[in-house]
């Protein structure tokens, strides 16, 4: 069961949603990008519906309201500490205390991409209870795909339709926005806004530009393949691929001594990348992976083949951040292509024999 | 056939005196080093029916054509009249060829249009200067680039304009990575430093280059709204004292330096040599002889400087005085 709105329904809708949720969704900030006057696309609160961008791919993806960029865990005084409440930024004072729960408005993509952040922090072992705290309040609502964008290989990786735990979806239609909805005690607020009722099923792409073939297998002998050489002079390590991937987990933590009482403090935990200065840095200044080549090595296999060893699917969801903002034209896409080309040789190469699972 | 030419009215034309007898060059004016390709493909026209079939790109973005009969000039006016009209030279009559060559071809780097650091606008803004003060006689150098890394050398302009960001930083989108102060240090000036996983600014130091903006992978850093320049004044090439331009103003706005520049002009009308040779005196002897208090009054005559505008109230270039001591040792 659908709903049709028109522009000042879906208006009063989000401003009505917006009062009993924080509603959490793509904006474009402008003048915010890299280059001047250029635009960003990044999440942020809405409490209007003219503030959510509904019809671009965002440059970042939600995960930065689950897995904050910046977060502190707990503050310190000499002899008590406080756990740092809030959601989202951490010590933004407008969420702080904030008990709403939250709305996310998110592509299917990104919907599988939340099923990775939970498989990662929710049961890979014991809970990361401040990911928990945060997404215990957190409500999906489903923005169609009418068509793809630029780069998305969402199809190849089977990311192309929602999974099913969304509360309703949204997107443009002739008749100016298409809603389905799931959850049934939604249905009185949109009698209220819609202008019509009718079956809707929110758009998905099934064909992308882009084709990605993922390796079955990865025989250990190629983790000194060739394929991992030419990132060693065109990745410059900046860590954007990570940073804009909506499947990216990994965190460090910053202790910080204030200055003017160095017995008190905060704990932080940021957002880290494999493929930063620093990340396999050890104890003496030793790295494991000083190379690019090797830490794209890392990335790659990690998205498309390690994770599924422990998950049993795929870690990346193919929405193509990553191929929209490497600064160098690296192609993720590309390098996984490349890496099954490799593969695809080197069983031609040992036909018979048993290749070591990397 | 007799020759009788007006030469100065022929140079005040954008018509070059040559080595070669009856010879001259076409001086196609090119605010911003910006022209479309069918005014282009109209210069290749004129070179190739009243030229030698040759084109020399000036050290100004502009475009001389060799190889001209003198008595070609009517023509060749003619001609122009459409690139004339096509890169927006404010003449009324267009007919007659370029009304002015005193001031000179305004200069711009690709700016914002195409370099990912350049921080504006530079063809729209020389398009915008090169309106307000041309058609003139009066021999005045500007140029626009838009990041510190002056790739368009403005410091050898009356007025080099350089565009600036103010970079805005978000400390819950900083991951202390430590891109930006890398980056700071090794493309521009070590403004930057981590201090407990957060980036700290010096202020002072900092010159609005946007380094840290292009390198930040989380969109920590972001350019300011605003627009921002520092203007360089008085660099000159030369035989007597070349010099760079030195700063003299920064963080400051659009409008208040084409109000300056044509301020300028006033100036120079009141001040300039009355026997300088075909009426040309760079400005920075004009201020040199005059004094600087002078010019600045002159230049900020109704001029409100925005209030985050930091203004240099003594500036001193440094160089060497040809016309005094040519020794080396």
């Amino acid at each position: 069961m659908g709903y049709v709105l028109d522009g000042e329904g879906l208006d009063g809708l989000v401003r009505e949603l917006a009062r009993d949720y924080l509603v959490f969704a793509p904006v474009r900030k402008v003048g915010a990008g890299r280059f001047t006057d250029v635009d960003q696309v990044i999440y942020d609160f809405v409490d209007d519906a003219s503030q959510i961008e509904l019809d671009v791919k965002s440059d970042y993806s939600f995960k930065e309201l689950l897995t904050p960029l910046s977060q502190t865990l707990f503050y310190y005084t000499e002899d008590q500490v406080r756990e740092a409440g809030g959601i989202g930024a951490a010590g933004d004072p407008a969420r702080e205390g904030d008990a709403r729960d939250v709305l996310v408005l998110m592509r299917a993509c990104d919907l599988h991409g939340v099923k990775r952040l939970d498989a990662m922090y929710l049961h890979n072992g014991p809970e990361d209870s401040f990911y928990r705290r945060i997404r215990d309040r957190v409500h999906f609502v489903l923005l169609g795909c009418p068509q793809t964008f630029e780069h998305c290989f969402c199809v190849d990786m089977g990311s192309n339709v929602a999974p099913d735990n969304w509360e309703f979806s949204l997107e443009r239609s002739d008749e100016g926005y298409a809603c389905a909805v799931a959850n049934e005690s939604l249905r009185p607020l949109f009698e209220r806004y819609a202008t019509a009722s009718r079956d809707v099923v929110p758009a998905h792409v099934t064909q992308n530009e882009v084709h990605v073939r993922v390796p079955k297998t990865v025989p250990l002998e190629l983790r000194t393949s060739p394929v991992w050489d030419e990132y060693n002079h065109r990745c410059i390590g900046c860590g954007r691929c990570t940073l804009v991937c909506p499947t990216c987990t990994c965190f460090t933590m910053q202790d910080v001594a204030y200055t003017e009482n160095g017995r008190v403090g905060e704990r932080r935990r940021v957002q880290a990348s494999c493929m930063i200065d620093g990340y396999s840095t050890v104890a003496g200044g030793a790295s494991y992976r000083k190379q690019h080549g090797e830490r794209m090595r890392f990335k790659v296999l990690h998205k498309v083949y390690d994770f599924r060893q422990r998950f049993g699917y795929d870690m990346c969801v193919g929405c193509g951040r990553c191929d929209d903002v490497c600064p160098e034209y690296i192609s993720f896409a590309a390098c996984v292509n490349k890496l099954s080309d490799a593969v695809d040789e080197w069983d031609a190469q040992h036909e018979g024999s048993v290749a070591r699972d990397a | 056939m007799i020759q009788d030419i007006d030469v100065k009215a022929m140079k005040k034309n954008a018509f070059r005196v040559s080595k070669e007898r009856g010879m001259t060059a076409s001086r196609v004016r090119v605010p911003g080093g910006l022209v479309s390709a069918k005014s282009m493909a109209r210069i290749v026209e004129i070179a190739e029916e009243y030229g030698r079939g040759e084109i020399f790109l000036t050290n100004r973005q502009g475009v001389e054509i060799p190889g001209i009969h003198m008595e070609d000039m009517p023509k060749v006016n003619e001609k122009l009249k459409t690139i004339i009209e096509d890169t927006k030279i404010n003449q009324e009559d267009t007919s007659q060829g370029y009304l002015a060559s005193g001031t000179r071809n305004v200069v711009a780097c690709p700016g914002k249009r195409l370099c990912p650091f350049g921080c504006y606008d530079t063809t729209a803004f020389a398009q915008r200067m090169d309106h307000e003060i041309f058609p003139n006689n009066r021999h005045v150098k500007v140029a626009f680039t838009g990041c510190s890394n002056d790739c368009a050398h403005v410091a050898l302009n009356d007025f080099g304009i350089i565009g600036m960001t103010e970079p805005q930083y978000d400390p819950n989108r900083c991951i202390g990575c430590g891109q930006c102060v890398d980056w700071c240090q090794r493309r521009s000036v070590s403004a930057l430093r981590l201090e407990k996983g957060k980036v700290v600014r010096d202020e002072d130091r900092c010159i609005g280059c946007g380094v840290c903006v292009v390198y930040c992978p989380t969109r920590a850093w972001t350019r300011s709204p605003e627009h921002y320049f520092r203007v360089k004044i008085m660099g000159r090439t030369g035989k007597q004292n070349p010099r760079l331009a030195q700063d003299w103003l920064r963080w400051v706005d659009e409008d208040s330096i084409v109000k300056i520049v044509k301020n300028t002009y006033a100036f120079i009308e009141e001040y300039i040599d009355p026997n300088a040779p075909e009426g040309k005196e760079h400005i920075g002897y004009i201020v040199d002889r005059v004094g600087f208090d002078e010019f600045c009054e002159w230049a900020l005559k109704d001029v409100e400087l925005p209030e985050k505008c930091q203004r240099a109230t003594r500036v001193y270039w440094d160089t060497k005085r040809y016309d005094r001591d040519n020794n080396l040792r």
